[in-house]
């Protein structure tokens, strides 16, 4: 028979701490004037020569990616203090910077520093935010996305997502055929982590609310099953593995029950609703069309799903308890994969748009449909957890290759993470500290 | 109301066989006179099977080359009348010996969403095992998986490459 080779729990950090030189950001798309700000270069007080991570660089890099912001140069700092009372403010007004970061790390112990950092802003010459948070070598990178998520809240209004995570799937073609890799990293593409390596395809991975799990459907025993995996320990657990299709996993706000699809002997496509605990399994969906790509809305009172029984698919919704579906768009004749903004106010999908697949987003209340996306064959839309921020996949050449974009459509960029064939992308919710 | 639907479909699909097959012996199962388009070739049915699994007949079927691939439309699951017989002539393996089985492996082409693509390829398997069925293959000789855009054959962005991936793969398991 077919050799499965799975790994699991691998942590096979394909790219180290300092990962910029793996990662390129290229902005496709900036619709937004972009705000100039200074990230000056951490001070150092400790014992090895040189600090465990660039802090500043890792802020600076944040924000940029953002879209929304336009880092100064180093070498056009004419000043490079370290605290609050060492800025001199004329002197970041002269070279334009709207809001300055300063800050320092200070080692505390074997494998213990102290980050501190302050925002100021220029014009009223103010403190906006200031901040010390203990770090260890592992942690001060997490901790460098925490400051600059701080900071971009500070500035725009808006939660930053700098310190959460992307799970993806990979194909890589070999002699025999496909290996796919599913792979957590984080939201800039550093620290990629295989979680799970198969002969046999990998679809439709979903997180769990408190990010420590993540749900997927694997081939590896020549036909469909969901299964969850806990990330820390490496633990898997088959959850379904009925006759027909076990696909399209989601779990409710809880995190107690996953929506699924199930197929049956008869291949009748259907969305059900496992309970994780009892193991029971119940009937959402009855229509002989394709009714699969369920997914919870925040509130927990209604599962979207894609259903093909109009004629080609469109997203629907019914209520989580049981009832009457209700088909909720009608624009264009492919609308599928639905998944709502945590805030619930937005649907994106994937949307047929004079012949080509696009992310569409669409205004719960008004039904205005927005196309965000401007590929052939993109898919898999995922927002962040601020719901500012959608990441999807598109293709480049023969490859799928992931983008973001925002809700508004205004700034798209693309983002190299995974080796191969990267599709399936889906953003953790926010980490809980 | 599922019955009638399906004695619908199953009366749609009879009479599909029945216009494709104008133009050939009309497929009896058990008829093991039952002789394919492509007669000639005289090699064991599954000789040249690129996908495995098969085993050789041991009475005097003599058909030509047999595909186990049935190719399929964009956008559609119905069985193409230029694979009709294809289906009837695996149909008859079926039909004849109880003890065969059969695994119908559908595929779709790579465009739009992978797990509405999953239904996609369940609804072309299901396409071929009603047909299957119709001619007297029984249920518990044929399993479905349905591998959506997953396994292309094809590797090209294309309409050629998407009309090779959008497929059913009928593989014999014993």
């Amino acid at each position: 028979m077919i050799r499965h080779a799975i790994i699991l729990g691998v942590a096979a950090c394909l790219f180290g701490g300092n990962a910029f030189g793996d990662i390129t950001v290229e902005i496709t798309k900036g619709g937004v004037a972009r705000t100039p700000v200074a990230v000056v270069p951490f001070g150092w007080e400790g014992q090895p020569a040189d600090m465990p991570l660039d802090i500043a660089e890792v802020i600076a890099a944040d924000l940029q990616r953002s879209g929304r912001f336009a880092p100064i140069a180093e070498e056009n700092m004419l000043q490079k203090p370290t605290t609050g009372a060492e800025l001199d403010f004329d002197d970041w007004s002269f070279v334009k910077a709207e809001a300055v970061v300063v800050g320092r790390v200070v080692q505390t112990g074997d494998n213990a520093y102290s980050v501190s950092f302050q925002l100021f802003d220029v014009f009223r010459q103010e403190q906006l935010v200031g901040y010390r948070i203990p770090a260890s070598r592992g942690t001060m990178r997490i901790v460098a996305h925490r400051a600059a998520d701080m900071i971009y809240e500070k500035l725009t209004g808006i939660k930053g997502v700098f310190a959460t995570k992307v799970a993806f799937v990979t194909a890589e073609r070999n002699q025999g055929g496909q290996t796919y890799r599913l792979v957590v990293a984080d939201q800039d593409g550093a620290n990629e982590t295989v979680i799970l390596q198969s002969e046999d395809p990998i679809m439709s991975p979903a997180w769990s609310p408190d990010s420590r799990r993540l749900a997927y459907v694997s081939f590896e025993n020549d036909r469909s099953s969901v299964w969850v995996q806990t990330l820390r320990t490496g633990n898997r657990i088959e959850v379904s593995n009925k006759p027909g299709i076990n696909g399209a996993p989601s779990f409710s706000p809880d995190g107690r029950q996953l929506v699924l699809t199930l197929g049956g002997i008869d291949g009748n496509p259907d969305i059900h609703v496992l309970d994780l605990s009892t193991r029971q399994t119940r009937r959402l969906t009855t229509h002989r069309a394709i009714d699969t790509e369920g997914t919870w809305s925040p509130d927990g009172r209604y599962i979207y799903f894609t259903s093909d029984r109009s004629g080609g698919p469109q997203v629907y919704r019914v209520p989580a308890a049981g009832g009457t579906p209700e088909r909720v768009t009608f624009e264009g004749g492919y609308n599928a994969r639905p998944r709502l903004s945590p805030d619930g106010k937005r649907l994106a999908m994937v949307h047929l748009d004079r012949g080509n697949y696009r992310i569409a987003v669409m205004d719960i209340r008004s039904k205005e449909l927005l196309v965000v996306s401007a590929g052939q064959q993109d898919e898999s839309p995922s927002f962040a957890p601020n719901s500012d921020t959608l990441v999807y996949a598109t293709r480049q050449a023969r490859n799928g290759v992931l983008e973001t974009v925002t809700a508004d459509g205004l700034i798209r960029q693309r983002v190299s993470s995974g080796q191969g064939d990267v599709r399936e992308p889906v953003w953790s919710p926010f980490p809980r500290y | 109301m599922l019955n009638y639907k399906f004695a619908v479909t199953t009366l749609m699909l009879v009479l599909l066989a029945g216009c494709a097959s104008n133009t050939v012996p009309d497929p009896e199962p058990g008829d093991s006179s039952y002789d394919g388009v492509d007669s000639g070739a005289d090699t064991d049915v599954y000789g040249d099977d690129p996908f495995g699994g098969g085993e050789a007949l041991d009475d005097d079927y003599t058909a030509g080359e047999l595909t186990n691939v049935i190719f399929f439309d964009f956008d559609s699951s119905e069985v193409r009348a230029d694979f009709t017989d294809v289906v009837a002539r695996h149909a008859l393996i079926l039909a004849n010996d109880a003890t065969v089985r059969v695994r119908l492996e559908g595929h779709a082409d790579e465009r739009g969403s992978r797990e509405y693509n999953i239904g996609l390829g369940e609804r072309r398997a299901q396409s071929v095992r009603r047909m299957l069925m119709i001619q007297g293959a029984s249920a518990a000789q044929i399993a479905t998986v349905s591998f959506g855009e997953e396994r292309p054959v094809a590797l090209g962005s294309d309409e050629g490459s998407w009309a090779e991936n959008r497929r059913v793969e009928i593989k014999y398991t014993n």
